[in-house]
């Protein structure tokens, strides 16, 4: 499974009619079992490029090959759970062919199986934020999408949940492709880097990092991440002078 | 209890009000009531208000089905809406009366006129309801539904379906209302039997006891049937919302 992705251009039209170019050209390809991972200051274009990706808005320039038949799961920034069902009704909607055991699982990994039967309305954020990967993990995908799973968490709790996604993550062959602003999560989660200008969404660079997310040292992950930062910040000093 | 203590407060209000205007005008309870037993030994007043029972059951599906599909297409294809929305606007503005008559005059003094001019009155404002709820319909869960892959059913079930729920309450709540008050004019103007034809009778003979008879036992159905039904069913679509003070 390999996902190849060349959009050289998306305008969006807002509510008042005008138009702002988001994507001024972004190409990369991503193998299964690769976690890649989109950085870029907030608003640079990264959550169009990530509907573009799932196949929800097909208004761009440029082309998307998805592996055909590949199953998509997907956390959005939002959790965007139905509030009118229970979480494991949430979870079951869009996996009613998982099994039992594999679910209890997952809610277990996840620390949401006192949680099952309550409604979103009763969760906190951080709960509500598990839930929808739960959902996303649940269908098994061979291509994932997580957009901003650990933002407006605090520490420690982003950094359970970071472990949780790098456990679900490592167990299965699966092309995942995470957006982040914080490059702390950037480099502990994934394989490759694609570095992103501010608006219109360039790739200023691609970084792989050879290392298994298991292995990494602090030092190693301090010295990507300094690496990281001097490269995008570099580019907005080039920007501003 | 304190349904009780309005209802005895409306029955002293009642009585006295006919005290003071004298039985011709206004018959006391005893009487009414008198009249009401009699209707109901003869089997008359259970098979008139059957009869305008099934007429407002018939009416009331037809309408809140039509209303219910015309409304979500309308509110989520374009083309619809365009070619609806005159349309809309004139049923919406059109006496109840005018459409009775006409039904009358199209289609003969028939059930199917009295229940399809029923069902006409009622169903612009289903189909309003639903356009609003169906143009509030959260885009993002709709992208979720699509991102997941949810076939379309199963989509329209758990995703659109709630959310559509309390517009589809509301225009059962409001559609319902309007469907008791119209049925009696059409009974009145075009139907052997039934509460309106009751009503009519009672009306040309001045007989004030026997039309009261009728307005207070179909008032009690329209009662029970409110409780009983409509309530508990609004109820149990709300469930999931934290409860309302």
């Amino acid at each position: 499974m390999r996902l190849e992705v060349d959009i050289t251009g998306k305008i969006f039209r807002n509510a008042a009619g005008e138009q702002h170019d988001v994507i001024a050209g972004v190409a990369f390809a991503l193998d299964a079992g690769e976690v890649g991972v989109f950085v870029g200051p907030s608003g640079c274009g990264k959550s169009t490029m990530i509907r573009i990706l799932a196949g929800l808005d097909h208004d761009f320039r440029g082309r998307v090959l998805r592996p055909a038949g590949a199953r998509i799961g997907i956390v959005f920034q939002e959790p965007r759970l139905l509030p009118w069902r229970s979480v494991e009704e949430n979870v079951r909607l869009v996996a009613p062919l998982a099994d039992d055991k594999k679910l209890s699982a997952l809610f277990e990994i996840l620390e949401l199986s006192a949680h099952r039967n309550h409604f979103p309305g009763e969760l906190s954020l951080g709960l509500a934020r598990r839930v929808a990967l739960a959902r996303a993990f649940a269908v098994e995908p061979d291509f994932l999408i997580l957009d901003e799973p650990l933002a407006s968490l605090d520490d420690a709790l982003a950094a359970r949940l970071r472990e949780q996604i790098a456990t679900l993550v490592d167990g299965r062959s699966v092309m995942t492709l995470l957006v982040t602003h914080d490059v702390e999560d950037a480099v502990r989660l994934g394989d490759r880097l694609f570095l992103l200008s501010p608006r219109p969404a360039r790739l200023l660079a691609e970084l792989a990092i050879p290392t298994p997310r298991r292995l990494r040292r602090d030092a190693e992950i301090a010295a990507i991440k300094s690496d990281v930062m001097r490269r995008i910040n570099g580019d907005l000093t080039g920007r501003d002078g | 209890m304190p349904r009780l203590l309005s209802f005895a407060i409306l029955l002293a209000t009642w009585w006295i009000a006919s005290l003071l205007t004298g039985e011709a005008k206004l018959p006391s309870p005893p009487t009414v009531l008198a009249a009401m037993i009699v209707e109901a030994k003869s089997g008359a007043l259970f098979l008139n208000l059957g009869a305008t029972l099934a007429r407002v059951a018939l009416a009331f599906t037809l309408a809140m089905t039509l209303g219910v599909v015309i409304g979500y297409l309308m509110g989520r294809v374009r083309l619809a809406d365009r070619l609806g929305d005159p349309w809309l606007i004139l049923l919406l503005n059109l006496p109840a009366l005018v459409v009775i008559v006409l039904a009358y005059i199209w289609a003969g003094l028939t059930e199917v006129a009295a229940i399809a001019a029923i069902a006409i009155n009622k169903l612009p404002n289903a189909v309003v309801t639903l356009r609003e709820g169906t143009r509030a319909l959260d885009a993002a869960l709709d992208e979720m539904a699509t991102a997941f892959a949810l076939p379309r059913w199963r989509a329209f079930r758990h995703v659109v379906l709630p959310q559509l729920a309390p517009y589809i309450a509301a225009a059962a709540r409001s559609g319902l209302s309007l469907v008791w008050k119209i049925v009696l004019v059409a009974e009145l103007l075009g139907r052997p039997n039934g509460v309106g034809f009751e009503i009519g009778t009672a009306f040309q003979l001045f007989d004030i006891p026997l039309l009261l008879a009728y307005s207070l036992s179909f008032a009690a159905v329209v009662l029970v049937i409110e409780t009983l039904l409509v309530q508990p069913f609004e109820q149990r679509l709300s469930r999931w919302r934290p409860r309302a003070a």
